[in-house]
């Protein structure tokens, strides 16, 4: 019994027994709106994960089986000359992915910040590539980069004859292809995150350096790119998480090849765990993904709620 | 800013400005300029020619094959069915996550109490995680719930793993709304229920429009739960997409397959020019403050 409802005037007899527990219906209302999606993300995320989690330790092939073998589905893993590659092509794929990214990011937001005529559609044109899917993306670049059709035969046929540019059938290149389609597609939203920090920058601080003598680039180095410093970090969390997820990319531009030499990750543990009847090594190596996510983004989280705190 | 007179050097450079953008736009534009132009040519034209070489004459042959007769895998029946089944997934998927999310964001905002933060922060755990650690038991669930190949499964997943990006929009949406308006429908002895129906969700119009189209592009666009969860009739047309350019027999009609990717990627881009203020603002929502 709370204080507040019995210190109510009782102006009935009946009506307060009905009202209060009307009341205290009322007051669980918000908690029994939201409990449906508490419960289900109990189970689909936090359930599912350690779900995820146990199967990795067993020896489950086509259908599960809780035969528990320790961790030696990740020895397993961390042997898989297969899984070598996806790794390493991940670290490849997406340290240049996001420097990349980044880097035009900035400069296109930089640029697109001059008080320019045309902003709103060349905006829109920067931007566009992020409504279309993955799918889409890699189907439209591989046309356009395979080497019998495609940029390398236009570019010979304008007279170039000895142009050469192979790199989706070249095992050693192919993941840079990756690269271009992946930039195509996420470049223009790292522009548009970097524009609207641009335009959250104070202008009386740049007023004041202008006003000091200071030049364009020296302001955009020493004051305007250190307000970024958060869009980085953001940006720099969504792009690594694209980049960890990346599957539709891979399916659609390489299928994975040739061979594996285009694998990442999530195109190793699809195939493992759905076509090939080794779902304990492709629960390990989803939970190895997981590893790698949280690795990143703990620490953001964390600098997160500590700087709201302090601000 | 600009001022009236300028120096030659700085109107110069204010031309390789306008250049650079211009030919970074061009870059841009390549690939869906020859998507176009490729779904446009007959096989023939495609062999002759350079990507960027005119077609002889419009024909929309390649465009009625990617419609209703190139095969995707089993079938021959062009991307069209998909195209439905697309439509038949994301329509209830989107309504059903941004219900639940303009209620939960309602809650988590205006009506919070002990440990609703904590549970906020539970759920946006979903936003984040690697789909890939859920996916073997999802499709266990979905087998033993007699959900499994089913357009109502696939709706299922990803109203369970859209809802945290739905909340996450309407919460932070509703946390900038004024106190003072709740505070005083609350004082008139209104509910719940009222108070969302009547003064706060007329007031939620641009964060519906944001969630909406961001939810109908992230479930158009997705391939990993349709591929994982979709039986052969049930797929999306993002799989039917990758199926029909991957099929190998026969010979490779690039006009076919360039057709297909464009239809399929049109309703997405559609959204997008009409509404792509929204678009953006969606994106950066669910970025910069995820």
């Amino acid at each position: 019994m709370n204080p507040k409802s019995l210190s109510l005037p009782e102006t009935g007899t009946v009506r307060p027994v009905t009202l209060r527990l009307q009341d205290r219906l009322a007051a669980q209302l918000p908690k029994l709106v939201l409990a449906p999606t508490v419960i289900v993300t109990l189970v689909a995320v936090y359930g599912y994960m350690i779900w995820t989690g146990l199967l990795s330790l067993t020896s489950s092939r086509i259908l599960p089986v809780w035969k528990f073998i320790g961790t030696d589905q990740y020895s397993k893993l961390l042997e898989n000359d297969r899984w070598g590659v996806a790794v390493e092509n991940l670290i490849i794929f997406g340290g240049l992915f996001i420097l990349i990214c980044l880097v035009l990011g900035v400069l296109m937001a930089i640029l697109l910040d001059q008080k320019i005529r045309a902003e709103g559609a060349l905006r829109t044109i920067y931007l566009y590539p992020m409504a279309i899917s993955f799918i889409v993306t890699g189907t439209a670049w591989k046309w356009l980069l395979n080497p019998g059709l495609g940029l390398q035969k236009t570019i010979r046929d304008w007279g170039f004859e000895s142009f050469t540019f192979d790199w989706l059938v070249n095992p050693d290149m192919v993941i840079y292809c990756l690269v271009i389609a992946a930039v195509w597609q996420s470049s223009g939203f790292v522009m548009a995150l970097f524009l609207a920090g641009l335009r959250g920058v104070d202008q009386e601080m740049v007023k004041a350096a202008q006003l000091d003598g200071a030049s364009m680039p020296m302001i955009y180095r020493r004051i305007i790119l250190p307000c970024l410093k958060p869009v980085f970090f953001s940006a720099f969390v969504i792009l690594s998480h694209i980049a960890i997820k990346s599957f539709d990319l891979v399916a659609a531009l390489t299928g994975g090849g040739p061979g594996y030499s285009s694998d990442l990750p999530a195109t190793f543990m699809y195939q493992h765990a759905f076509t090939r009847g080794q779902m304990g090594l492709g629960a390990a190596s989803a939970m190895l993904m997981l590893g790698g996510v949280l690795a990143i983004l703990v620490p953001y989280l964390y600098s997160e709620l500590r700087s709201k705190k302090n601000g | 800013m600009v001022k009236p007179q300028q120096t030659l050097s700085q109107q110069l450079l204010r031309y390789g400005l306008y250049a650079i953008l211009a030919v970074a736009a061009l870059v841009y534009l390549l690939p869906l300029w020859v998507m176009l132009l490729t779904s446009l040519k007959d096989v023939e034209e495609i062999r002759s020619g350079t990507l960027l070489s005119l077609p002889g004459s419009i024909n929309f042959d390649a465009w009625s094959k990617a419609w209703s007769g190139a095969c995707t895998g089993s079938t021959c029946e062009g991307i069209a069915p998909f195209f439905a089944n697309s439509f038949k997934i994301v329509i209830p998927a989107v309504l059903i996550s941004t219900l639940i999310g303009a209620l939960n964001g309602y809650v988590l905002s205006l009506w919070k109490f002990r440990g609703s933060e904590l549970l906020f922060g539970a759920m946006l755990v979903g936003c984040f995680i690697p789909f890939q650690v859920i996916l073997l038991p999802m499709a266990r669930m979905l087998a033993t719930l007699g959900l499994a190949n089913t357009t109502t499964g696939l709706v299922a997943v990803h109203v369970t793993y859209g809802v945290a990006f739905t909340t996450l929009f309407f919460r932070n949406f509703y946390v900038g709304l004024p106190k003072e308006l709740i505070a005083a429908a609350r004082l008139d002895g209104a509910g719940f229920f009222f108070i969302f129906r009547r003064v706060v969700l007329p007031l939620s119009t641009p964060i519906i429009v944001v969630c909406v189209i961001w939810q109908f592009t992230q479930i158009w666009n997705d391939f990993l739960f349709g591929v994982v969860f979709s039986g052969s009739d049930t797929q999306p047309v993002t799989v039917a997409l990758n199926n029909l350019v991957n099929t190998s027999f026969g010979g490779k009609e690039y006009n076919v397959d360039m057709a297909a990717a464009l239809m399929a990627a049109l309703p997405t881009l559609l959204v997008y020019v009409l509404a792509g203020k929204y678009f953006v603002r969606g994106l950066t929502a669910g970025a910069v403050k995820g």
